[in-house]
């Protein structure tokens, strides 16, 4: 067993990786669904492993092959990647375990065991990135977790996917391919692709430009990728006309992990190594947090469409994480760590729900769901409690990001107040926008009969609820979530000079 | 002279732009495609040109005495690179053959009209 254990970094990736082929061979109906989420769960249960592992104080490094550090590949789980893998792992896990039903009726059976092997690779992908301590291996999982969740997201019936999913591949090889330029500047002085390595080498180089160079080229690059405004547009139209489970585990955690690899170089490679860069972090990407929270905010107070009103409501909580991280402060990086997974609670919840409206509504216009509260009060209910969470009321998760975001605001003084005030109004935008659809759940009368007469499975009540829970438990007792952030943002400042 | 001698990072540079000029100005979907692909290939190109050495051979262990090698390293990633970036023009093609098949038309602005009629 102790064996085993040393090996948790690698199978985090590989089991995934390794169950993605065998799942594609499973023909008989609902096995691959069965093999896909049992790899979930286990790849949950690293992770879980692995979190206490982190919270012991200690981080697990590990040596692929047993090649020593700079020259053979590192893999390394600190407080914020322990973090990111319980977001990615349990967004899988829920989607799957609630969402068989729901993936049913949206993918053809023939294509299922695909689609299922997608999804793992999906997985492994996004788990590689956050566990990798190498910058060409986060480039090479960057492409394998994209690629597979271009195929998911174009898997739906919905064939305004295909024109959205070819915009995002676009969109998201160009910001690859620049992430790419920015870690070949980097080797080019270096000679080092290992990022602990890059830290110390980089303070040996005399010309500093290519790095600076690279540093823009990797920023701007991780930008597009993790949908900061204004290069967000990628990302309504693929959330909103993909499979809806796909929608729940890809807004859980997708982004997010780019801001990871995003704070990683930030923080970590250049931040203590280049003249000025935490100012400049600060002068180009607060007012572009600000203006993605604001013009998030207003454009989903406006729309229409219930999944694209949730996906402009992501553009702006992706402005809240990196208004935290502009501050340059540990209270303003926890606040924005935190976000990463109370965010990731709220929004799964609510796109859970939506896949739960979808089965019985006969669209996701807001029209089209006029009196479902009436119809499905459970699902209404947990969508209600997640939709508080994402306005952050107190006593949900929300409110315990937002909390610490205002009081690392507050720091600054009179400086910290106009961001006091952006925060409060967002968050009465958000009021505005959830209320919207309360309204038409609750108080407008339904226009149309039922269409479908297939209720919402068991397992996808059970699974809202559980997330619903989770959003009201981490935000009475938050302590797991703020303990992990407020180490990784300690860690991250660490290398200030 | 400096300058020209770096041609192989100005072949770069201008060989990016061709390419994200073609991304971002043409609206048929596989001219977009042909300009990803000139855009990853620039990209090749920089990592290749950083690993030669002047003089260098290949790295092969010598029989006899010091011998100058160019980097290796970098021709091993950019391999990686090229199977990556192999994988998403053929997905992105694979994209284009379904939206040809569900809006009969691979023009950008052809498909947005059908969206939005």
């Amino acid at each position: 067993m102790n064996a085993l254990a040393q090996h948790l970094p690698a199978l985090q990736v590989v089991v995934p990786m390794l169950v993605a082929p065998l799942v594609v061979l499973l023909r008989p109906r609902g096995l691959a669904w069965a093999a896909c989420t049992a790899a979930s769960l286990l790849a949950f249960a690293i992770a879980v492993q692995l979190v206490q592992v982190v919270l012991d104080g200690d981080t697990a490094n590990y040596l692929m092959g047993s090649w020593p550090a700079p020259y053979g590949i590192e893999l390394e789980i600190d407080p914020l990647s322990a973090l990111l893998l319980l977001i990615v792992t349990g967004a899988s896990v829920l989607a799957l375990v609630g969402g068989r039903e729901n993936l049913d009726r949206q993918i053809e059976v023939g294509r299922q065991p695909y689609f299922y092997a997608a999804w793992l690779l999906a997985l492994a992908g996004l788990s590689g990135i956050v566990v990798a301590a190498d910058a060409f291996n986060v480039f090479v999982f960057m492409e394998i977790s994209s690629l597979a969740s271009y195929v998911l997201i174009a898997g739906g019936p919905d064939r305004r996917a295909l024109p959205s999913v070819f915009k995002y591949l676009i969109m998201g090889t160009i910001g690859a391919t620049f992430y790419l330029i920015g870690v070949g500047l980097i080797y080019m002085m270096t000679g080092t692709l290992n990022l602990a390595d890059m830290e110390l080498r980089i303070h040996e180089v005399a010309d500093q430009r290519p790095i600076l160079a690279a540093a823009g080229f990797i920023t701007v690059g991780l930008a597009l990728k993790a949908a900061i405004f204004p290069l967000h547009v990628w990302l309504p139209n693929a959330y909103t006309y993909a499979p809806h489970m796909v929608t729940a585990f890809l807004a859980a955690c997708s982004t997010k992990v780019s801001l990871y690899v995003l704070l990683r170089f930030d923080f970590f490679v250049f931040q203590g190594n280049l003249a000025g860069h935490a100012f400049q972090f600060a002068v180009y990407l607060m007012p572009l947090a600000i203006l993605g929270i604001l013009v998030g905010s207003a454009v989903a107070m406006f729309e229409r469409n219930l999944k694209r009103l949730l996906a402009f409501s992501s553009v702006a909580q992706i402005g809240y994480i990196m208004l935290g991280a502009s501050l340059v402060t540990v209270a303003g990086l926890t606040a924005g760590i935190v976000h990463i997974f109370n965010h990731a609670l709220a929004k799964g919840a609510l796109f859970l729900a939506v896949a739960a409206f979808a089965t019985v509504a006969a669209g996701l216009r807001l029209d089209d769901l006029r009196g479902i509260a009436r119809r499905m009060p459970w699902t209404f209910a947990a969508f209600v409690v997640a939709g508080l969470s994402l306005i952050g009321i107190p006593g949900t998760a929300g409110f315990v990001s937002k909390w610490y975001l205002i009081s690392a605001a507050m720091e600054f003084g009179t400086l910290g107040l106009p961001l006091v005030a952006i925060i409060l109004v967002s968050s009465l935008m958000a009021v505005v926008y959830v209320w919207r659809i309360v309204e038409a759940a609750c108080f407008a009368s339904p226009t149309a009969e039922p269409t479908s007469g297939a209720g919402v499975s068991p397992a996808l009540v059970a699974v809202l609820w559980l997330a619903a829970t989770a959003n009201i438990v981490f935000g009475l007792a938050p302590g797991l979530p703020l303990a992990l952030s407020a180490e990784a943002a300690t860690e991250l400042l660490d290398h200030l000079p | 002279m400096e300058l020209l001698g770096l041609y192989n990072y100005w072949v770069f540079a201008i060989l990016l732009m061709i390419g994200f000029y073609a991304v971002i100005a043409k609206r048929n979907l596989v001219k977009k495609l042909i300009g990803l692909s000139l855009f990853q290939a620039a990209v090749f190109l920089l990592y290749i040109t950083m690993g030669k050495v002047d003089g260098g051979t290949a790295p092969i262990f010598p029989e006899a005495g010091a011998v100058v090698f160019s980097n290796p390293l970098p021709q091993v990633l950019i391999l990686t690179a090229i199977v990556v970036g192999i994988s998403t023009t053929a997905l992105g093609l694979g994209i284009v053959v379904r939206v040809k098949e569900e809006y009969g038309s691979i023009e950008e602005h052809e498909i947005q009209e059908i969206d939005e009629r």
